[in-house]
């Protein structure tokens, strides 16, 4: 079957579908064929080296970046056909970035009301109790009039995420949400995530952080070299991997003297949380 | 070439004054020639001549009056008309440039390198014969139409570089965040770029609205009735029929009443900014 014959499973459960992704910028080829699918309240962890282009997944599966071949259905609908309304069917994907982006001249109410009311043309009132709502889901109810520039790190990823929420989407991407923050602030942002998870949501979630892989992932997905290398339940795919590849990437992540570049930034990374994290991470591997 | 350096260093060297000696110095003679030009001013110039000519006071009560008053109200009314045309014209082309459409970049450049090009007084100059070159033609609020037009026009190609760089200058996740909300490209750009640009580019707006304001003195070669008259034009005329100085003055001080509030709120405002991204 060549990828033009594809067509889309038409079972609503299967949120997701990707057909033959590839992805090229210029003469590097980042994608060169993904295919998968996922469900309806599957949380999916994507982990893989720097440069094997988990983010380049992501952003085409919302059409950020333009697909150069394949095609991808949401909720059983082309966003990849010329023709899609790719606008109406972003809003049924929240989207988290790893460097929050806010937008920094509306207060945190704001930044969750303003989409719903010109996108999907709410009542301003509806629109403010319903970013209230979610601004309290993620523990900030009373951070409503604060500016994105007077929270921390870790505020404003979740005011990010309770904007995406505020879309009510069927599912959400996750691209490194904890990578630039501060180690203290990244427990905060998973438990926000680990909530929406546990409540049903449709995940796909890029991540460094192997503990909360394993704890709340339903499928791991490893890629390497613009391919799934290898993808399975938590317990097979970190704990047992198949492929040499896969190995060799969680040996080098999993050992507690090695520092992620993404958290090398940090100043004065406190050494006693970090090791903590790991060191939870690990207990898991060995139950 | 170690032989060069080696030389270089060891050879003897003339007995130098220390660097802070050297400076302190160098205040002394700044000093002396300072007080040398006061003392040679103040036995060359003849201070009751000079207040006759630039501040007689009885010229200075004469010049104050209601029609200063228009003056003053006319160049900020020419100032302000031909600065929000601008504006809007400014931020037109400056999204012209950075269209995806080649020819509306082309004409948006060749637009600004020809207003930037050319002295503002020959615009204003084209724009105030219009109505002599086609009969019948007049621009609407008449004086005010063509003047507004002509500066707004000059003024919109300098305003276009700054907002487009203000618009680059909003980072590019700004509008993946806009358009993952599922905003369009043309209400990402109106409800989260422009607004962010045009916090960047306040203060250098602000400095441009300083320009004009100074600019909008061009006016005065344009043919005028009276009720049009602004500051310089004003000024001039008074200086002209008392064949002194002093009305030019009042005119000058009358620009600072203006322009000095706005370069105190830009350098405030750029201060705060630099404070706010430390
Ligand atoms: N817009 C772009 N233009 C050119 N090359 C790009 C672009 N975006 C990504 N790439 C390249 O594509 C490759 C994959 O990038 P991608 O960001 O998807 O990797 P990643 O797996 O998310 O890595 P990381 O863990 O560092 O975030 C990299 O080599 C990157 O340099
Ligand atoms: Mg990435």
């Amino acid at each position: 079957m060549t990828v033009s014959e594809v067509m889309p499973t038409g079972n609503r459960e299967d949120e997701i579908q990707i057909y033959d992704l590839h992805k090229s910028f210029g003469d590097l080829e980042v994608l060169t064929g993904i295919t998968t699918t996922i469900h309806r309240g599957e949380v999916v962890c994507i982990i893989g080296p720097s440069g094997s282009g988990k983010s380049t997944l992501l952003r085409c599966v919302n059409l950020l970046e333009q697909p150069t071949k394949g095609r991808i259905f949401i909720l059983n609908e082309e966003i990849t056909d010329p023709d899609a309304d790719v606008d109406r069917l972003r809003t049924q994907m929240g989207m988290v970035f790893q460097s929050f982006n806010l937008f920094p001249h509306l207060t945190a109410l704001q930044n969750c009301s303003i989409a719903q009311v010109r996108v999907l043309k709410k009542d301003p009132e509806e629109a403010k109790r319903i970013a209230q709502e979610n601004l309290e889901k993620v523990g900030l109810g009373d951070r409503g009039h604060s500016y994105p520039a007077q929270m921390s790190g870790g505020q404003q990823q979740r005011v990010a995420i309770a904007r995406a929420l505020s879309m009510d989407p069927e599912m959400m991407l996750f691209d490194e949400p904890t990578s630039a923050l501060d180690p203290e602030l990244v427990g905060d942002v998973l438990s926000v995530m680990r909530d929406l998870a546990d409540g049903g949501m449709t995940m796909m979630v890029v991540t460094h952080e192997m503990a909360f892989a394993r704890e709340v992932a339903d499928r791991v997905m490893f890629m390497d070299g613009g391919v799934i290398v290898e993808e399975g339940p938590p317990g097979e795919v970190i704990r047992n991997p198949k492929e040499e590849r896969t190995r060799t990437f969680l040996a080098r992540v999993l050992d507690p003297t090695h520092v992620h570049p993404t958290t090398t930034k940090y100043d004065h990374p406190d050494p006693q949380k970090t090791a903590g994290f790991e060191v939870r991470g690990l207990s898991h591997h060995g139950e | 070439m170690s032989a060069i350096s080696s030389t270089t260093t060891v050879a003897p060297r003339k007995k130098r004054l220390s660097p802070r000696k050297r400076a302190q110095r160098f205040r002394i003679v700044q000093y002396a020639v300072l007080v040398l030009a006061v003392v040679l001013a103040a036995l060359t110039i003849d201070g009751h001549q000079l207040q006759q000519v630039f501040f007689r006071p009885d010229l200075i009560v004469q010049t104050i009056g209601p029609e200063l008053g228009s003056a003053f109200l006319n160049t900020i009314i020419y100032t302000t008309g031909a600065f929000i045309l601008g504006l809007v014209l400014g931020t037109v082309l400056a999204l012209m440039k950075l269209s995806q459409v080649g020819p509306y970049r082309w004409l948006a450049t060749i637009y600004t390198e020809f207003f930037r090009g050319i002295p503002a007084i020959i615009v204003l100059l084209a724009f105030s014969l219009m109505g002599v070159a086609f009969p019948g033609f007049s621009f609407p609020f008449d004086p005010y139409g063509a003047v507004w037009v002509a500066l707004g026009m000059v003024s919109a190609a300098y305003m276009s570089e700054t907002i487009r760089a203000g618009i680059q200058a909003v980072p590019k996740g700004q509008i993946e965040a806009a358009r993952s909300l599922g905003m369009s490209p043309g209400m990402s750009m109106q409800r989260i770029v422009l607004p962010q640009a045009f916090r960047i580019v306040t203060p250098p707006l602000t400095n441009e609205l300083v320009l004009l304001t100074k600019d909008s003195s061009l006016v005065y070669v344009i043919g005028l009735f009276a009720s049009g008259y602004e500051l310089t034009k004003f000024g001039r005329n008074l200086a002209n029929s008392f064949a002194n100085i002093t009305p030019l003055v009042v005119a000058g001080l009358c620009y600072l009443v203006i322009t000095l509030p706005l370069t105190y709120l830009v350098r405030r405002m750029e201060t705060k900014q630099r404070k706010a991204t430390r």
